[in-house]
């Protein structure tokens, strides 16, 4: 093929033109459009499905929080959630990378089973999987029911509530697997300590 | 339900969903590409381009608006990221540096997406949708350009034209990535992906503790990141971020946006070379060897047998509980085996098969599906040497579709099939040897180094995924994957362009009693074996270094 810089400049100039115009197609028009109709019609899902309580806003029902005493130690008062690679910041989304048999996440694992198991007064082998491993996003909003019910003791007790209360409030809170056959049961650490702290407040 | 029974329904469901929309979007790309009528805002774009869409071109001039347009694109975007911190809605950040913005405008020019950055920390909004979504648009279609130019090639005879460049790629732009993500984008805000211009946000939770919550024009560009194989995502945590997918339909939805074009081309091929038949033999080598996959990740991530997630209780950790084990792999599987590269979990944490798997399937040469175009046209050069073995088996020479593969053509194909697994292995060896790899690994012995492996393959094969413990983010891998990835990407399309205007030219051999019957299940066999013993000879070596050997340890 000919490699006279005449030739190779025609296309280079067509191809800023048309990346141009392609640009102001895809990075301009169709962004804003999509913006638009998301802003009309689920302005609440498109704006991060924000959560208010006591009049302001304390979260997004999709980010998880941590849920620590002012020591910055968990507050045996709240349902716990997953643990995270970044302390859920959403500025820093990701996970640790470990690999499965790696033995430094081997170590984490086994100190995350006896501090779950000993502060929610549980055997080590009642300790769900997703009590001691963490996320992907490292905000996962969920926890497994298994994980919110080894909880329900330790919290009921922190409120001075009934353990047959909180367990009521985890039941309602399960979430299924969506269409009942695509991923996991699950249940929403924000949406289930709300509702605790109704309860809680009576 | 149990699980099993939930991940079969869930798979069987992908596949009848992919089984109904590939007719009609197969027919509908080759309606779309054998037109010769013009939209009126394609009409407007072509003059605003000043090219004539119905002008035919031969094959270099084809290849060369292909590199003048990926070229004028990378330089686009680096000045984009070099220059972000003077643009609107840059939040603050400082413009990307020289050796990253290389890095990442390569990567999505390549439609790669390989994410030297992390997305919430470094891109402005205007970079991501006015930049790198539009390379996701573009690079696509790109892709897709050049795999109807092959079939072109295919389907004439005695010319050497093979269609116009801009005019393909308008039209794979407007009439098919377009309109689809559109649709999708709307749905999965419904869903509860986010879309907006916003500043981060500060609340403070329950707890009385400050958080930053982030916002973005995340919905249109997860849509056509993942219909356009591209998978560079808006955060560091990718997909696996609730704001990108927040519920296991809006997985499964990516999941089919991911496959969808893919597993169609083959359609669009069958049509445009007048015989559907010859488009399922290609499909049905995609599919047996996407699904064998799925099940191989499926099965060793519910057995977890590594140390630390046998102590788990399972292998949750980089996976998300809204996903779980099922749907991780699921979503794995299909990112790894098509161009893509998003993640809906982290892949550095999988068992150490799993991994393997997950790798394989890279450097199978992205075939099974293969990304949009990448995959068709991957798959046909795997068939010419497909066919080649055969022909060598039973003595006669080679012809496909009616073409004969002559040593021009097998030679061109055999460069094709060579270009990756050197600049993988190459790639792998270097960085290995002069210790780079090592410094950069996250994870220690055989999982370190898949580590590496891992990187070179997912750049080399335009995939963009990562184990992404590696800490990519250095002058030297920013520079070798970044050229692994252009190289990785523009080479084979020369080959491909290449052989594309070489069959064009040919007249038609007659189909007699010796020909090869390439429409039937065997040779769809033929071509599966082809795929797996070329690559798998390949990559043995390396493989058992890494992620075999931390495989069989456990």
């Amino acid at each position: 093929m000919s490699f006279n810089p005449r030739v190779m400049a025609r296309p280079l100039w067509a191809a800023l033109r048309a990346l141009l115009v392609l640009t102001l197609v895809t990075g301009v028009i169709y962004p804003a459009v999509i913006t638009g109709v998301a802003q009309a019609a689920f302005s609440g899902k498109a704006n991060g499905s924000m959560v208010e309580a006591d009049g302001r806003e304390v979260g997004s029902e999709l980010i998880g929080q941590t849920w620590n005493d002012a020591d910055g130690d968990p507050d045996p008062r709240w349902f716990q959630p997953r643990p995270s690679h970044s302390g859920y910041d959403p500025g820093a989304t990701g996970s640790g990378q470990l690999g499965a048999s790696d033995p430094t996440l081997v170590e984490t694992v086994a100190e995350a089973r006896r501090q779950v198991a000993t502060f929610n007064g549980v055997r080590e082998d009642e300790v769900p999987p997703d009590a001691v491993t963490g996320s992907g996003s490292a905000v996962d909003p969920h926890i497994s029911p298994e994980y919110a019910a080894i909880q329900t003791h330790r919290v009921a007790e922190a409120n001075d509530l009934s353990a047959d209360e909180v367990a009521g409030l985890v039941e309602d809170h399960i979430e299924g697997r969506d269409l009942g056959f695509l991923g996991n049961e699950r249940v929403n650490v924000l949406a289930l300590n709300l509702a605790l702290r109704e309860l809680a407040q009576g | 339900m149990n699980e099993s029974l939930a991940d079969i329904l869930a798979v069987s469901a992908l596949i009848v969903a992919l089984v109904l929309v590939h007719r009609p979007l197969g027919d509908y790309m080759a309606a779309v590409y054998s037109s010769t009528r013009h939209l009126r805002v394609e009409r407007w774009i072509y003059r605003s381009i000043g090219a004539d869409p119905d002008a035919e071109m031969r094959w270099t001039a084809y290849l060369r608006g292909v590199l003048a347009f990926s070229f004028v694109g990378v330089l686009f975007l680096y000045l984009l990221q070099r220059v972000q911190n003077h643009l609107p809605w840059s939040l603050g950040f400082d413009p990307i540096t020289p050796d990253q913005a290389f890095n990442t405008a390569v990567s999505f020019v390549a439609n790669t997406n390989w994410q030297s950055y992390s997305g919430e920390a470094a891109m402005g909004h205007l970079v991501q949708a006015g930049g790198l979504a539009v390379q996701n648009f573009v690079s696509a279609a790109v892709g897709m350009a050049v795999a109807v130019a092959l079939v072109r090639g295919f389907a004439r005879f005695r010319t050497g034209e093979l269609g116009n460049f801009w005019a393909d790629l308008v039209r794979g732009t407007i009439r098919v990535l377009l309109p689809i993500s559109v649709l999708f984008a709307i749905v999965l805000v419904a869903l509860g992906t986010i879309q907006n211009f916003s500043d981060i946000q500060q609340v403070q939770t329950l707890t009385g503790t400050d958080q930053s919550v982030t916002g973005g024009p995340v919905a249109s560009q997860e849509a056509i990141k993942h219909l356009g194989t591209n998978g560079g995502g808006f955060y560091n945590a990718n997909s696996a971020h609730p704001f990108s997918s927040p519920d296991a339909i809006s997985n499964m939805l990516l999941i089919f946006l991911i496959l969808v074009i893919p597993f169609s081309m083959p359609r669009t091929f069958g049509r445009m070379v007048g015989n559907v038949k010859q488009g399922w033999t290609i499909v049905a080598a995609m599919g047996v060897i996407w699904l064998a996959g799925v099940i191989a990740v499926t099965v060793v991530e519910h057995q977890a047998p590594g140390t630390a997630s046998q102590l788990a209780g399972g292998s949750m950790e980089g996976k998300e509980q809204r996903f779980g084990e099922g749907a991780s792999s699921l979503f794995a599987v299909s990112t790894t085996m098509t161009s893509t590269g998003a993640i809906n979990s982290f892949h550095d944490s999988f068992q150490g098969l799993s991994g393997g798997v997950l790798i394989f399937g890279m450097v199978l040469g992205e075939v099974a599906p293969g990304g949009v175009g990448s995959g068709l046209y991957g798959m046909l050069m795997l068939a010419v040497i497909a066919v080649f073995i055969s022909g060598l088996m039973v003595g006669r020479t080679p012809e496909y579709l009616g073409k004969k593969l002559g040593a021009r053509e097998i030679k061109l194909a055999a460069l094709y099939i060579l270009v990756t697994p050197a600049l993988v292995l190459g790639g792998t060896a270097y960085a290995m040897a002069n210790g780079d790899g090592e410094e950069a690994m996250t994870n220690v012995g055989a999982h370190g180094f898949s580590e590496v492996l891992y990187a070179y393959a997912s750049a080399s094969n335009n995939n963009g995924s990562a184990f992404a413990g590696l800490g990519a983010n250095t002058e030297f891998f920013n520079t070798t994957l970044g050229l692994c990835m252009l190289l990785g990407r523009f080479l084979p399309m020369v080959f491909v362009l290449a052989l594309a205007g070489s069959l064009a030219e040919q007249r038609r051999v007659p189909v007699t009693a010796g020909t090869l019957r390439t429409h039937q299940p065997l040779f769809a066999g033929m071509l599966v074996a082809s795929t797996v013993v070329v690559a798998g000879l390949t990559f043995f070596p390396a493989l058992s270094l890494g992620p075999l050997a931390e495989g069989l340890a456990t």
